[in-house]
């Protein structure tokens, strides 16, 4: 009956019930679309760093000229390595067809290949052979086809594969990449000292990363600092971070429009319980305790509440639908937990809302002495 | 001799308006017995509104006792008052003072819900009460402004009814009703009278005297003689 009285209640102004909503329903809106939007920007560019977060990246620390070969026999010792793949690389001028670019030589075993970078047509090299394969970038820009000959320096290549578009990455550039045996790389740069520029290693379980990474630390660095290891997930982890800060950002941008909403219910409901002063006075003399009278009140407040934060809730799951589908091509990102709990996080803040702008109100009415309410005009 | 249902035993309310005190009861001794049909007459500014209110647990005295049921009602907090008011007391309002979103019979049924009487029996009782107050029982959905004044005193009167109480409080009940309604409004009261309600009715309208066994006439906060 609580219930009841609060429906009836809440029908009985319906114009300003409705526009009471409607400030909830723009605030549920406003502060679940913000978080979003955020998370989906960060879903998405995270995406496109998804096969770079489980590697570690041994270069040679500072004052350290390269990586030499018993430093890779000793890391070849720890435990949980999946894979190590030593590199060089020299940046470099490549020549086809009277056009030319930059990118990066890589000396590169096949079977390090494979594991970093698909192909998109031929094959990869074989080892020992002066065939390379390109990355994306370069062979785009120069229009190069499989079984083309590119020049670099003095020497012919000749290109065998092309790789896929991986976008950005941390450990190597594989778009821009021009990738060779170690036997070709050794012809093309014969003053290159002994050792590598770089080490890519890949773990068998990725939580392992940072044990494997000490380990290494432990082994190599015992005396002197001669090798530095990143593990590449530290820095999604901080474009996750970057990213987390911009939702909150937005969403304390669509919290104003809540918390305008708020004062708005705060509004209607003082209006409410002036003009049913009397009523509430009725109720109290009929035997209504301010538990009752409180109780009552609450209840509109949290019916409103949650009738707007649903319709808010609804909405931004449409509109959203809609927009991200439209944007992305690709609605499914709008289905991941993390946004819908943005969703969640929108009504449950709608409905927190309305009961606080409810609580002055209905502690008010609460609170009014029975006979001064039975004599109010 | 039984305990007295009502009982005022010295009692003062001081009214303080800027530096003004003013004595709207000046040590009032009343005692009501169970059954009791009381007619408290006085003008207005009399203080029989004042006393009417301490009587129904609205108003608290300045000083001295007002003993409801055996309790004295100055000791108690809000939520103390407010059970005596729910048990012991039904109000009858001079504008009948219904909740308009509510039909006729949510009306009388409210009360009831403050007591946590189930949903099936308050709806039984209200029907009930409903042709106890002589109302036709099609008119149970209607709104109250959609009845006539009498019709809504007779709810008013079975929404005051709802929870048995012993004691039923009429502020000037026939006030808002012409004088053939008021007459069988009055009679109305009269009847629950005699079923064992105790009756209180404050009234400037001495045509209700004849309902009742005791009149008790209040000027400027004092009770005085019959015929003042």
């Amino acid at each position: 009956m609580y219930a009841e009285l609060a429906k009836r209640n809440l029908k009985r102004q319906s114009i300003r019930t409705i526009l009471a909503a409607i400030g909830i329903i723009i605030g549920v809106i406003a502060i679940s679309s913000m978080g979003i939007l955020g998370n989906t920007m960060k879903l998405s560019v995270t995406d496109s760093f998804a096969d770079i977060g489980d590697k570690l990246m041994v270069y040679p620390a500072p004052g350290e000229g390269s990586i030499t070969e018993r430093q890779i026999d000793q890391i070849r010792k720890v435990a949980g390595i999946d894979k190590i793949i030593p590199l060089n690389s020299h940046g470099e001028r490549v020549e086809y067809k009277n056009e030319e670019t930059f990118g990066s030589v890589y000396d590169i075993e096949k079977d390090g290949l494979e594991e970093l970078a698909e192909l998109e047509q031929g094959r990869y090299f074989k080892s020992g052979s002066t065939d390379c394969v390109l990355g994306s970038g370069i062979a785009d820009k120069l229009d190069i086809t499989v079984g083309s000959k590119i020049v670099i320096g003095d020497s012919k290549l000749r290109v065998v594969g092309i790789l896929k578009e991986r976008g950005l990455g941390f450990d190597i550039d594989t778009d821009s990449g021009i990738f060779t045996s170690p036997e070709m790389y050794g012809k093309l740069y014969p003053d290159d000292e002994k050792g590598y520029d770089s080490a890519i290693i890949t773990v068998k379980d990725i939580n392992e990363l940072e044990t494997v990474q000490k380990d290494i630390e432990n082994r190599i660095n015992k005396k002197d600092e001669l090798i530095t290891i990143f593990a590449t997930n530290l820095i999604t982890e901080s474009i996750d971070g970057v990213f987390d800060a911009i939702s909150l950002f937005l969403i304390g941008i669509g919290s104003i429009s809540l918390l305008v909403a708020g004062v708005s219910i705060l509004n209607v409901m003082l209006m409410s319980t002036m003009e049913r002063t009397r009523e509430i006075g009725v109720m109290k003399a009929v035997g209504a305790s301010r538990r009752d009278i409180l109780t009552m009140f609450l209840l509109e407040a949290l019916f409103l509440g949650v009738a707007a934060s649903l319709i808010g809730g609804l909405l931004t799951l449409g509109g959203s639908y809609m927009i991200i589908s439209f944007i992305m091509d690709d609605a499914a990102y709008l289905l991941k937990f993390s946004n819908i709990i943005y969703i969640l996080e929108g009504v449950f803040f709608g409905i927190a809302t309305s009961l606080l702008g409810g609580m002055y109100p209905a502690w008010k009415a609460s609170r009014m002495r029975p006979l001064d309410a039975l004599r109010y005009e | 001799m039984p305990k007295p249902i009502v009982e005022l035993r010295d009692v003062t309310k001081i009214y303080t308006l800027g530096k003004n005190r003013i004595y709207a009861l000046d040590k009032v001794d009343i005692s009501i017995e169970k059954g009791d049909f009381v007619t408290i007459m006085g003008s207005s500014g009399s203080g029989k509104s004042t006393l009417l209110n301490m009587i129904g647990c609205l108003d608290l005295p300045t000083g001295g006792k007002v003993m409801i049921n055996g309790t004295d009602i100055s000791r108690l907090d809000d939520n103390g008052l407010t059970l005596i008011r729910r048990n012991n007391i039904g109000f009858i309002f001079q504008q009948f003072n219904l909740i308009q979103t509510l039909t006729a019979l949510e009306n009388v049924e409210m009360p009831m819900i403050f007591n946590g009487t189930s949903p099936k029996m308050r709806r039984k009782k209200a029907l009930e009460l409903f042709r106890r107050a002589q109302l036709p029982a099609d008119y149970e959905q209607h709104k109250p402004n959609e009845l006539s004044g009498g019709q809504q005193q007779r709810v008013a009167i079975a929404r005051a009814l709802a929870n048995n109480p012993p004691i039923l409080l009429a502020d000037e009940p026939t006030g808002n009703l012409d004088s053939k309604t008021g007459h069988s409004v009055m009679e109305l009261l009269q009847e629950l009278n005699i079923a064992g309600t105790t009756v209180i009715v404050v009234t400037h309208d001495p045509r209700l005297e004849e309902f009742s066994n005791t009149t008790i006439r209040l000027q400027d906060g004092v009770i005085c003689s019959e015929t003042c």
